[in-house]
Order: structure tokens, then C-alpha cells, then sequence
């Protein structure tokens, strides 16, 4: 009970300090790198709901939040869409391609999933790179507006546009809190546990990773669109397959499947990422062998290493006190108890 | 019928796994499927649970024809199988490989799981009372909280059972549910088995347990090489020289009373 009471407050605590974060962070600079790190923590969480619920592993991902991106840009600056109507648009149709990759996509398994969805990505790329007459190709998209105002909200400062993307990313992670502890969620966790053992038992796993592939989609589209506003500049390296594995390793370094890991995971990171600057690309040269070392050692990442040790403590601690008690008594309704 | 399975084939290739078997499973009853290793006895379960569709022939279960169907539909249709190697989802607890077994029987989607509406509250509640349910009925209730991979073997079997029982099934197959256990647990599988059908229930099972089958089984059915050689009661199977032949390659009938394979 005392550690669930502990994490509580941890989550609390954080929320707090994210609250409070432009306050305390007088540096403009500190706040646009941490707006940063949450946009992509919000496409963490969307791969996620993919690689971590159903295990399949799409590297097709940071196309969709390109597709996102760019649907956000070429709405708003070439089409002069209202800013929401193009946001709407955003994620729909990334949501909708996901459909319809994923269609294709899920008639192959494991390793040829990857390397479709990789080659899908690919594609995704070379369009945007490519088609000069509608994304302005390598010279990219310039004069993203800002997000449009709701109401009395403006989002024309840095801090305002800090809470717009703190406020997607507090309902990614919702959905991701809900979807997990949800029969869909179990459901999802059944089919990557084992495809034979799930359609044994009546689980449709086609349908059930392709759910799960649209929703990821959802995300990084959201992630994009919201990239897009942020910077105001988008070119194709956004969806190159370098940002895509770098996603990944925020992944797995946080914790796959882990409700906590996609945060850890890209705040760690792109802090990493910051005060290893000046080593430039030569930091691959430590994120590699650290990440081989986690990979061995804690296969769910920073989130699942430290849960497990938990689990074990608490074990420990159960097994020292039945020795003195009786058999704990099997309790008839834990659902609430269990969240 | 409750379950019939006519002519049924499954080419590998130039391998003949099955070729043209017949079976006819009542209901209530508790139906052997025997012979030597590599007689195609797990083939003829991918077949009629639908992990592989058969090359030729028709399986009809309680009047509709469900050959073909993909697995998580025959599931749907109320056969539940289990895996000759114990097969469960080996990173969660026992319960919640349990509660997962109702699955089928829910209709909470997305949006109940992301607004967590009445009805996804109505089915975990009664995905959670299955679960121990089935797994009182299994004789497990006290490891509902253990991962799987910290019980026995025999456990692992059991909560195997319970998986396929939470799924609401009329049919169960079990591939060699006894493989790996004990004799003494052997017995109480057996008596477990028993009881499914005491609560009406349909078993149909692959085992090598010569002992087990001949005590438990209502009908035998004995396949060899893929063909089906013979099918009769205990009694019948036990004194037929078509099976003492495939299992002993041509013995004396009383050596048929021997703990064989």
C-alpha cells in the first residue's frame, strides 16, 4: 500500500512541477527544448499503444507524424484552412493512411512487418522529398501559423504554446493509462503474449493490431501536427528513419509497454541529447553501447527494471510476513484494488 | 451429430498428414484420439480448431459447417482447445491468463475502454467472477495472484483447462493433456476431465497415457500414418490387430495390456 501511495504522489508531484515548470525555468531556451521533448513524448506514447501493447514493431511510425505535420502545414499555409479545422484534418488522416497501411501491412509477420512498415516509411518519405509541387520538397514548408485562439486562449507565447502541448500530452497519456488497464488493453497484451494462444481463445489478432496501429497513428499525427506549430518549420528529414529509431531508442530506453516509459525515456533523452552536444554525432558512440547494456540487462528499459525490483522487494517482504501469518485470503472484488 | 468431421484430408506438400478421417464426437462424451508419434493426431486438432484449413473434406460442428473458419471464430462457435506444449501467456499472472479466456464473450472496444463506461465496468467485473469461477473449478484459486512461470507443470496444465473453460466453450480439445505430469497428478487431470463432462461438457483428447484413456474414454479413435485404423470403445480397441500392429509392429494380443509409447 505504502508504494502505491508512493507512486501517487510521484505522479501528483510531477504534475506539479510540470504545472509550475515555465515559472520556474527562467530560460527560454530550457522551455523550448522541454515543449520539444513533450511533443515527441506524445509520438512515444503513440508507438507505444503499437510496439508495447501488441508488440508488433512498426518503423514506419515517423512517417505519420510527418503525415501529420504536413497535413497541418499545407492545410493552414497552402490551402489557408482555419488552424483547428487543419489540426482536425491532421489526425484524421493519419489515423485513416494508418488504416489502410495497416490493412496491407499486418498480412506480413515479425521481421517482415518491420521491414515493410520501414519500407512504407521509406515511401512516406520520398513523396514528401520529392514532390516538389505540393511540399515544397527539400526547401520545406515555411509560415506554420501558430495554433489559431479558443476563446480567450492565445497561443502566441512560448509558455501558452508549453501548456497547449502539456495538455495533449496529459490526454495521451490518459488514454494510454486507460487503454492499458482495459479489457481492449488485456486484450491487446493476449496478442502479444501469443498470436496461437489468442486466436485459441477467440481474439481476432488481425483486428486487434490493427486497432492498435490506427491509434498509434492517431498519435503521431497528433505529435506531428502539433510539431508543425510549434516550429513553424517542417522539412522531410521529419520523416526520415533516423527520427524514427531515435523514437525507438526513447522507447526501449524508457521502458516498452510501460505506462511511465515514453516519458522517462524521451525526457532522459533529449536531456542527454542537450549536455552531450558538443561530442555532435559522436554521442552515438555512447548511446549505442549503453543502450546494448540496457537492452541485456533491463529488456523493459529504465520503467521495467525498476518495477520489477520493486516487485521482487515487496515479494520478499510478503514471503518474511506469511511465515508468521496465515495464507492471505483471496479478496472477491479487486478490480479497483488492482488499478 | 454434435461434432462430425467427414473425409477429412491435409496434404503437407507431398506429406499426407490426414487422409480422409472420419469423426463423429457425441456430446457429453469423452473421445480419444490415439497413435504412434507422427500419426497426425495434432494435424487433426489444427484442423478442426482452425489453425490450418484441411485440403479437402468438412467438419461440421452442432449442424453448421465450420470448415475453414479462422480459429477465433470456431472459439466464437464454443470449441476451446489447449496446446500439447503447455501454452499460456507466460509474462502475466494466472488470473489474468484466466479473465482473458472471457474475452470472446465482451463487447467492450475502444471508446469503453478510453471512457471506461458502464459496460467495461460490467464485463471486467464479470470477466474477474469467471475467472475464479473456472479456476475453482480447476482447483486453483490460491495462485490466482502467481505468474505463471512460478507454478507446476501439472498447475500450468490446470490453469491451461481453466483458460479454455472462461472462454464459455460446448467442446473442448485437449492435446495430451496429461504429457509431463506425474502419475499420482496424472489422476486428478483425469478426475478433472471427468467433471468437465459432468457439467456438460464435450472432451475430445489426444493422449499417451495408455492407462488414463482407457479408464477415462467413452469411444477411442486410433490413427496411424495419418489414417484412422480403428474406432470402437476401450474394450474394442484394446484386442483390435490393426492397433496392436501399428503400436507393437505385430505382437501377441495380451501384450496389448501393457503401459505402451
Amino acid at each position: 500500500m505504502d508504494k502505491v501511495m508512493n507512486i501517487r504522489n510521484g505522479v501528483i508531484l510531477t504534475f506539479i512541477i510540470t504545472l509550475l515548470l515555465p515559472f520556474i525555468v527562467q530560460s527560454q531556451y530550457v522551455l523550448h527544448v522541454v515543449t520539444m521533448a513533450l511533443i515527441w513524448a506524445i509520438s512515444v506514447y503513440g508507438y507505444n499503444m503499437n510496439v508495447g501493447y501488441v508488440g508488433s514493431l512498426s518503423l514506419a511510425h515517423v512517417g505519420f507524424f510527418a503525415i501529420g505535420a504536413y497535413t497541418l502545414g499545407l492545410l493552414t499555409v497552402k490551402a489557408g484552412w482555419n488552424f483547428w479545422l487543419a489540426f482536425m484534418a491532421a489526425l484524421v488522416l493519419s489515423a485513416a493512411i494508418g488504416f489502410l497501411v495497416g490493412l496491407v501491412s499486418f498480412r506480413t509477420k515479425g521481421h517482415f512487418f518491420a521491414i515493410y512498415t520501414m519500407c512504407v516509411g521509406f515511401i512516406i518519405y520520398l513523396i514528401i522529398d520529392k514532390w516538389d509541387s505540393l511540399t515544397g520538397g527539400v526547401r520545406g514548408l515555411i509560415g506554420i501559423p501558430h495554433p489559431a485562439p479558443i476563446g480567450p486562449l492565445t497561443f502566441d507565447t512560448l509558455t501558452s504554446q508549453y501548456y497547449l502541448v502539456l495538455f495533449f500530452l496529459a490526454v495521451t497519456i490518459l488514454v494510454a493509462k486507460r487503454l492499458l488497464h482495459s479489457l481492449l488493453g488485456r486484450t491487446f497484451l493476449a496478442v502479444n503474449n501469443s498470436e496461437e494462444l489468442a486466436r485459441a481463445i477467440g481474439i481476432s489478432t488481425r483486428k486487434n493490431q490493427l486497432l492498435s496501429f490506427v491509434i498509434s497513428c492517431f498519435f503521431a499525427g497528433l505529435a506531428g501536427a502539433l510539431y508543425a506549430s510549434f516550429v513553424r518549420f517542417i522539412g522531410p528529414d521529419i520523416a526520415s528513419i533516423v527520427l524514427g529509431f531515435e523514437m525507438l531508442m526513447y522507447l526501449i530506453i524508457g521502458g516498452i509497454g510501460t505506462l511511465a516509459g515514453p516519458l522517462v525515456g524521451t525526457l532522459l533523452m533529449v536531456w542527454l541529447t542537450q549536455s552531450l552536444q558538443f561530442l555532435q554525432d559522436s554521442r552515438m558512440v555512447l548511446f549505442g553501447p549503453v543502450l546494448v547494456l540496457l537492452v541485456i540487462f533491463y529488456p523493459q528499459g529504465i520503467v521495467g527494471g525498476i518495477t520489477n525490483h520493486w516487485r521482487k522487494r515487496r515479494k520478499r517482504s510478503d514471503l518474511k510476513h506469511s511465515e508468521s501469518k496465515l495464507p492471505k485470503q483471496v479478496p472477491s472484488h479487486r478490480v479497483n484494488a488492482r488499478r | 451429430m454434435f461434432l462430425k468431421v467427414e473425409q477429412l484430408t491435409k496434404r503437407f506438400g507431398g506429406l499426407t498428414a490426414n487422409h480422409n478421417n472420419d469423426l463423429e464426437v457425441h456430446k457429453g462424451h469423452i473421445h480419444a484420439i490415439i497413435g504412434p508419434n507422427g500419426a497426425g493426431k495434432t494435424t487433426f486438432f489444427n484442423l478442426i480448431s482452425g489453425f490450418q484449413p484441411p485440403t479437402s473434406g468438412t467438419i461440421t460442428f452442432k449442424g453448421t459447417d465450420i470448415t475453414g473458419m479462422p480459429p477465433n471464430k470456431i472459439a466464437e462457435r464454443g470449441i476451446a482447445r489447449t496446446f500439447q506444449t503447455t501454452h499460456l501467456f507466460e509474462k502475466a499472472t494466472v488470473l489474468d491468463n484466466v479473465m482473458i479466456g472471457n474475452r470472446l464473450r465482451t463487447q467492450s472496444g475502444f471508446w469503453d475502454a478510453i471512457f471506461r463506461t458502464r459496460r467495461e465496468r460490467r464485463e471486467e467485473k464479470e470477466s474477474l467472477n469467471k475467472a475464479y469461477k473456472v479456476l475453482e473449478f480447476v482447483g486453483l484459486p490460491h495462485l490466482a495472484d502467481e505468474p505463471i512461470a512460478g507454478i507446476t507443470q501439472e498447475q500450468k496444465k490446470r490453469v491451461a483447462f481453466a483458460l479454455a473453460l472462461a472462454t464459455e466453450p460446448e467442446l473442448v480439445l485437449l492435446d495430451e493433456p496429461a504429457a509431463g505430469v506425474n502419475s499420482g497428478e496424472t489422476d486428478g487431470l483425469a478426475a478433472l476431465i471427468k467433471k468437465m463432462t459432468k457439467r456438460g461438457l464435450t472432451v475430445c483428447l489426444i493422449e499417451h497415457k495408455m492407462a488414463m484413456i482407457m479408464s477415462l474414454a467413452d469411444r477411442i479413435t486410433v490413427l496411424n500414418q495419418g489414417e484412422r485404423i480403428a474406432e470402437g470403445t476401450p474394450k474394442e480397441i484394446q484386442n483390435h490387430p490393426a492397433v496392436i500392429e501399428a503400436y507393437l509392429g505385430g505382437g501377441q494380443p495380451e501384450s496389448s495390456r501393457t503401459e505402451t509409447v
